[in-house]
């Protein structure tokens, strides 16, 4: 194991910036996973961190084949970490919305900038994300339409599902894409949270990317196999929607099978407790993201279901 | 009239809602021309409010000079306004990226779908910005070059210092201006002043181009200012950037839309805790320093300035 120091940028007061890589194996640039990249991805953080430990331990049993580097990145963002705020400290730009940056702009473009250079030419690229609404998901391996996408390679993690959705335009300046312009395999990783440590789903995490490496011929790896991956399209699934905004009880978990007009959740008044509207569900089918705070708004997508009628 | 055009209950007793004052001839014709002046999508962005104000005032003050709709949109994100915040607070989302919206979406994505209804058909719409809190900016109107043709005859009657064309960026396809001009209803995006403050003479300036464009569309009869006549930058090398090569306090030493000739000092990166200077910032170009940084904290790459080359002015 080598620990590096990918990019680094001084500041006035604080400790310097640094984006800590630490690399597995010799050779070709072969596989790269950036955890956190935004200060709330505590769980992203957690991954990786297993991650490196595993790979550490691998690495001292001669299980990293020959030829294979593999750089594990925990955090691009520890500045926002320690302050506890999901985008950067100063301007609150994204640094996700910034690839392939520019080594001359403003400082999260030169801090994409620096990383972009660093793992673009890796053969495949894993991050492990969040969305940008609270809730907790089913794992899955997300992947956009970009026209690049390997739906085949993507069901080599063994992950319960792979979902794939169309590209926005603020998608272009994702790490994810960038990747996948730069011709990486590029893969999204989701796990059940973001902002808690979710020990469970982050195991799955660990076991789908040595599942994926052992089926790449990167490491030799033998655990559990893994699910044979249902593909989804992200318009498939089926929104479930508060009509009106209050205290919000959900009564199902994510990964829970439900069946039509099931209740998934209430919306209580939230100063008489009144219930205001029971959301049940319109489809036989899978609990894949639900909302996980006690408030809600309204017309909220509180549950996001996979039917069951399309799962065959 | 106060309308309010898309109203959203919030969890604990508060309803959110997006009002405009649509001010009417008092003999309408139903033949009448519309224009929307919008602000406060970035709720940290003031400058438009005193432009509101003005816009009003003026109409008030000789209402039978009046012969067009005017509808004026304040605080299109009133959350971020009323709580010091540039995105829609609770969700940090840029409400500038989230058009053209969705009626069936989140609250977020309902309220950009509901304010898109309300402004397509204008006959113009003005999207007034102030730049963020880092950054102060001379009047100005920032066209994608998409629309270019449309829209520079119209930004020429509205009194700005410069109008500067930039090239198509996807990430731009969501904001409002580009959601509107693509259904064919031509919006200008005014950027000036700086974030959390009023600079009331810009406000008075953009005012009175607001009013002469008014003038020339036949909504307004009274009489106005000739509009200053701007410089049009349409190259990208027109502009040059000036970002901090190193992290400090930045103290300018140059004022804003100065000329300076190449290699003359804009400001200095200081070190308080050691009493250095770090960095003296020099223009690359001889031009005019068009946008000048507000904020004194920068860290390696903060944008510190933008300078108009002189070609460009003298073009």
């Amino acid at each position: 194991m080598k620990k590096t120091i990918v990019y680094e940028i001084k500041a006035i007061y604080r400790d310097d910036l640094r984006i800590t890589g630490y690399e597995f194996g010799q050779g070709e640039k072969s596989v790269c996973i950036v955890g956190s990249m935004r200060g709330n991805e505590v769980q992203q953080l957690y991954v990786c961190s297993q991650l490196v430990k595993r790979f550490k331990k691998l690495e001292e049993e001669g299980s990293i084949r020959q030829g294979h580097k593999i750089l594990v990145i925990p955090s691009v963002n520890p500045y926002s970490m320690n302050i506890k705020k999901r985008f950067w400290p100063t301007d609150n730009t994204d640094i996700n919305r910034m690839f392939p940056g520019y080594d001359l702009g403003e400082t999260t473009q030169r801090i994409a900038a620096g990383l972009f250079e660093e793992i673009k030419d890796f053969t495949y690229g894993m991050q492990f994300t969040s969305f940008y609404m609270p809730g907790r998901f089913t794992p899955h391996i997300r992947m956009m339409k970009a026209g690049y996408e390997n739906v085949e390679l993507a069901k080599q993690f063994g992950m319960p599902y792979v979902v794939l959705r169309n590209t926005r335009p603020y998608d272009t300046t994702t790490l994810n894409y960038n990747w996948q312009v730069w011709e990486a395999n590029a893969f999204s990783i989701y796990t059940t949270s973001t902002e808690q440590i979710d020990k469970e789903s982050a195991a799955q995490a660990v076991r789908a990317v040595l599942n994926f490496l052992s089926k790449e011929g990167v490491v030799e790896y033998s655990g559990h196999e893994g699910y044979i991956s249902l593909v989804v399209e992200d318009t498939d699934m089926v929104s479930v929607r508060t009509k009106t905004a209050g205290i919000f009880e959900s009564v199902v978990s994510v990964g829970e099978e439900i069946g039509k007009g099931q209740v998934l959740a209430q919306v209580l008044d939230p100063y008489e407790g009144e219930v205001l509207q029971e959301l049940c569900s319109p489809v036989d089918g899978l609990v894949f993201f639900a909302h996980d705070e006690p408030l809600t708004y309204a017309n909220t997508a509180v549950f996001k279901l996979i039917c069951h009628e399309r799962d065959t | 009239m106060i309308k309010t055009i898309a109203s959203v209950k919030l969890p604990v007793d508060e309803v959110l809602e997006i009002r405009k004052n649509r001010i009417s001839p008092a003999h309408p014709t139903g033949r009448e021309k519309r224009i929307s002046i919008v602000t406060g999508i970035h709720g940290d962005e003031l400058e438009g409010q005193y432009v509101c104000f003005e816009v009003i005032r003026r109409i008030r003050a000789e209402a039978d000079k009046l012969s067009g709709i005017v509808d004026i949109y304040p605080a299109m994100n009133p959350l971020g306004i009323d709580s010091i915040t540039r995105g829609i607070p609770a969700f940090d989302l840029d409400m500038n990226r989230l058009f053209p919206g969705n009626r069936e979406g989140d609250m977020t994505e309902y309220l950009a779908d509901q304010i898109i209804r309300d402004l397509a058909g204008s006959d113009v719409c003005i999207d007034i910005h102030a730049s963020n809190i880092y950054l102060t900016e001379i009047p100005q109107i920032r066209i994608n070059e998409l629309h270019r043709e449309r829209l520079i005859p119209l930004a020429e009657k509205m009194n700005v210092d410069l109008i500067w064309v930039h090239g198509a960026n996807t990430v731009l396809e969501s904001t409002l201006a580009h959601s509107l001009n693509s259904i064919g209803t031509p919006t200008l995006v005014v950027e000036m002043g700086v974030g959390m403050r009023i600079t009331k003479e810009y406000c008075m300036q953009l005012a009175n181009g607001i009013m002469h464009l008014m003038q020339e569309m036949g909504i307004w009869q009274g009489e106005t200012k000739t509009p200053v006549k701007p410089i049009i930058s349409e190259l990208p090398e027109d502009v040059s950037y000036l970002n901090a090569a190193v992290a400090g306090i930045f103290v300018p030493a140059a004022r804003h839309w100065e000329k300076l000739k190449k290699g003359e000092l804009i400001g200095r990166i200081i070190d308080p805790l050691q009493g250095e200077v770090l960095n003296e910032v020099c223009s690359p170009v001889d031009g005019y320093l068009f946008t000048i940084r507000e904020y004194p904290v920068v860290d390696a790459g903060s944008l510190l300035g933008r300078l108009l080359r002189e070609e460009c002015v003298s073009r």
